[in-house]
């Protein structure tokens, strides 16, 4: 929807989007479906999964969340929202039938065409498993197209487990495998207890055949993806979803720099041997 | 093209007022330095009586002081805490205005109104940060339409520099003394004349209108030779021979805890830089939270907001944010816009309440100090 150089389109206006549904994904977390109002505006928009729009809240402002439907119907579009800062507490408030404001799509997205053919593994941390979710759900409408899938989840406790449901989904499908991990089990886990690198272990990974796919805390991909190195997977055949604070989404206000890079726009998704470099240094 | 002396006029200094009259028949509101409160700043001028006659800038680290000469030098001063910054790139510019309507809202740009504005005074450095600026908001992935509109009217009357503050290292960044691009007009002080160069097809035009009498070579050599000393007597340089790589290697230099030891972040370095571009979006709902408006302001890698990701500041300490600055503005930004993010006005250096030289702690951050190595900082086996 946005355009680009050359274009008198004006990337800061703001479109109002109705909710059309609000699921409750825990206490703290709701994913809206939302519809954008102008029909002109509706029918421009596309996007990819892993990208991300700027989600607006009437006199509140602006926050950058991705995308989690499917991009083949990008006239439906849902965000799953954690009820963290000012903006966000604002927009939990709202019931369907109200309105939101949406500014985008931005960024680069996951590499779907380059894994098809390829084995994919997931790996994801917390609530970093939102941006993937689009991704997974984007695979498995063209599961013949991919190799095997192996989703490889991890949170601190069951209760921060979201979707639920649809890792049950995916967990019945053919040739693939989920496996799930949390850091401080209740007594109804019935799964891996620990951090989610440890689920490497029990995976088989072919890695000419296999790409990565991961997101979530930045500690969890510099520990994992050594791991992955060391089992044959080359840096190019990674990439990790990154989150910096994202104001513009446009890469003019500044906020989002990681090295030499806005995270706004040359990611959120980055191969990981162009981020090596910078992942785990302080203040970057 | 014709010899020198067909392309160079010459003005009077005391006809200047004609330049000032012939920029308003055209249209301009003519904007020039100005004292006020102990500085030059940007201001609406009708005269030359308006524009800073006698006066002299000293500019040292942490210090600004103007000095009257009692000559009739009406460009004594080379600069004020502003570039030509705030003129296209507005510290505060309204971007929406958002209306409640049935269908939740609608919203309307507040593009700002097309205005012809004439800058008198601008510098080499003014001119060479302005073209960053252009460079990053008209030439990247995306154009922003409300500093298109506010560059758009900019007539820029440049001024060689014939002296050098101690804080002035353009030389070395190549950016100045001498003006080389981006201008309409170009002038250069010499006693009680003004060499005249266009530099554009408006500035062309305006100075056909103006009739002067063509520069002689002897005219055109004083300035030369002026603008020629004038870099010679920079005392101040930054070498980006090793940039952007060096700076990035010295990521754990023990030089940063000691500089941030200095620092105040009070992000004057930021705002007076001609090329530093952060901004932030504020929104300011009406009392009736009928209306809100969507307003872009200047903001400062120095803040604390700056860095901030739910819950959780990425740059926490003034080291941080020290190190962001600087890295980014001579290392990154060679890798995001390929040009370095500083011009060399010095304004940093003259502006900062404790007197922080980035070419002194550009220079000592590439000495080996205290120094661990990128590889240790990575995180191999858990």
């Amino acid at each position: 929807m946005m355009a680009k150089v050359g274009s008198m389109i004006n990337p800061y206006v703001i479109h109002p989007a109705t909710i059309l549904e609000k699921i409750r994904e825990a206490e703290d977390i709701n994913t809206y479906r939302l519809q954008l109002v102008e029909e002109g505006t509706r029918q421009l928009f596309r996007f990819q999964a892993g990208q991300f729009n700027m989600v607006y809240q009437f006199g509140v402002g602006e926050v950058a969340i991705s995308i989690v439907s499917d991009p083949d119907e990008p006239q439906i579009l849902d965000h799953t929202i954690r009820t963290v800062g000012r903006v966000t507490k604002a927009i939990a408030d709202l019931q369907p039938g109200e309105a939101l404001g949406i500014r985008g799509p931005f960024g680069e997205g996951w590499p779907l065409e380059e894994a098809k053919g390829r084995n994919v593994l997931i790996v994801t941390g917390g609530l970093g498993c939102a941006p993937v979710v689009g991704a997974i759900e984007y695979i498995f409408r063209r599961r013949a197209q991919y190799g095997s899938i192996k989703i490889l989840h991890g949170v601190k406790t069951p209760h921060d487990l979201l979707y639920r449901e649809r890792f049950d989904h995916w967990r019945r499908a053919p040739d693939t495998e989920v496996l799930l991990t949390s850091d401080q089990p209740d007594k109804t886990w019935r799964y891996h207890i620990g951090v989610v690198t440890e689920l490497f272990e029990g995976v088989t990974i072919d890695p000419a055949k296999t790409i990565v796919l991961m997101c979530g805390p930045e500690i969890m991909m510099r520990l994992g993806v050594p791991i992955l190195m060391r089992r044959g997977i080359p840096a190019t055949a990674v990439y990790v979803s990154l989150e910096r604070h994202m104001e513009c989404g446009i890469g003019l206000c500044g906020h989002c720099q990681m090295g030499p890079y806005f995270l706004c726009k040359d990611g959120p998704v980055m191969r990981y041997d162009r981020v090596e470099q910078w992942l785990g240094r302080t203040g970057v | 093209m014709g010899t020198a002396s067909e392309t160079h006029a010459v003005l009077p200094t005391t006809d200047f007022q004609r330049l000032l009259e012939a920029l308003s028949m055209k249209g301009y509101r003519v904007v020039g330095p100005t004292v006020r409160e102990g500085s030059v700043v940007w201001e609406t001028i009708r005269q030359v009586s308006d524009l800073p006659i006698g006066w002299r800038d000293q500019q040292e680290p942490g210090r600004y002081r103007l000095e009257h000469t009692g000559s009739n030098d009406i460009f004594g001063v080379v600069h004020g805490p502003q570039s030509l910054k705030p003129f296209a790139f507005a510290p505060r510019e309204p971007l929406l205005q958002i209306e409640r309507s049935k269908n939740g809202f609608t919203t309307s740009s507040t593009f700002p109104q097309s205005e012809k504005v004439a800058v008198i005074g601008a510098r080499a450095c003014d001119l060479a940060g302005l073209a960053v600026q252009d460079r990053i908001f008209l030439e990247d992935a995306y154009r922003d339409p409300y500093y298109a509109a506010r560059r758009e009217g900019l007539f820029l009357v440049a001024v060689n520099c014939t002296r050098s503050l101690t804080t002035c290292f353009c030389a070395s960044m190549e950016t100045g003394p001498r003006v080389s691009r981006g201008f309409d007009l170009a002038l250069t002080e010499v006693d009680d004349s003004f060499l005249v160069e266009a530099g554009s097809e408006a500035g062309r035009d305006l100075l056909s209108g103006l009739s002067l009498p063509p520069a002689s070579e002897d005219l055109i050599g004083e300035a030369g030779s002026r603008i020629e000393a004038c870099a010679r007597n920079q005392v101040r340089r930054l070498d980006l021979a090793r940039l952007p790589q060096a700076l990035y290697e010295a990521h754990e230099h023990a030089r940063w805890d000691e500089v941030a030891g200095r620092c105040l972040a009070c992000t004057n370095c930021t705002m007076v830089c001609p090329t530093c571009f952060c901004h932030t979006i504020e929104e300011t709902p009406d009392l009736s939270h009928q209306q809100s408006t969507h307003v872009r302001l200047w903001d400062s890698c120095f803040s604390q907001q700056h860095g901030y990701i739910h819950g959780k500041n990425i740059r926490p300490t003034i080291k941080d944010r020290y190190r962001m600055w600087l890295t980014h503005k001579l290392a990154s930004w060679i890798d995001q816009f390929g040009t370095s993010g500083c011009v060399g006005c010095g304004r940093c250096i003259t502006w900062c309440p404790v007197g922080i030289d980035l070419t002194e702690e550009l220079p000592a951050l590439l000495t080996s100090g205290v120094q661990s190595s990128i590889a240790n900082q990575q995180v191999g086996d858990p």
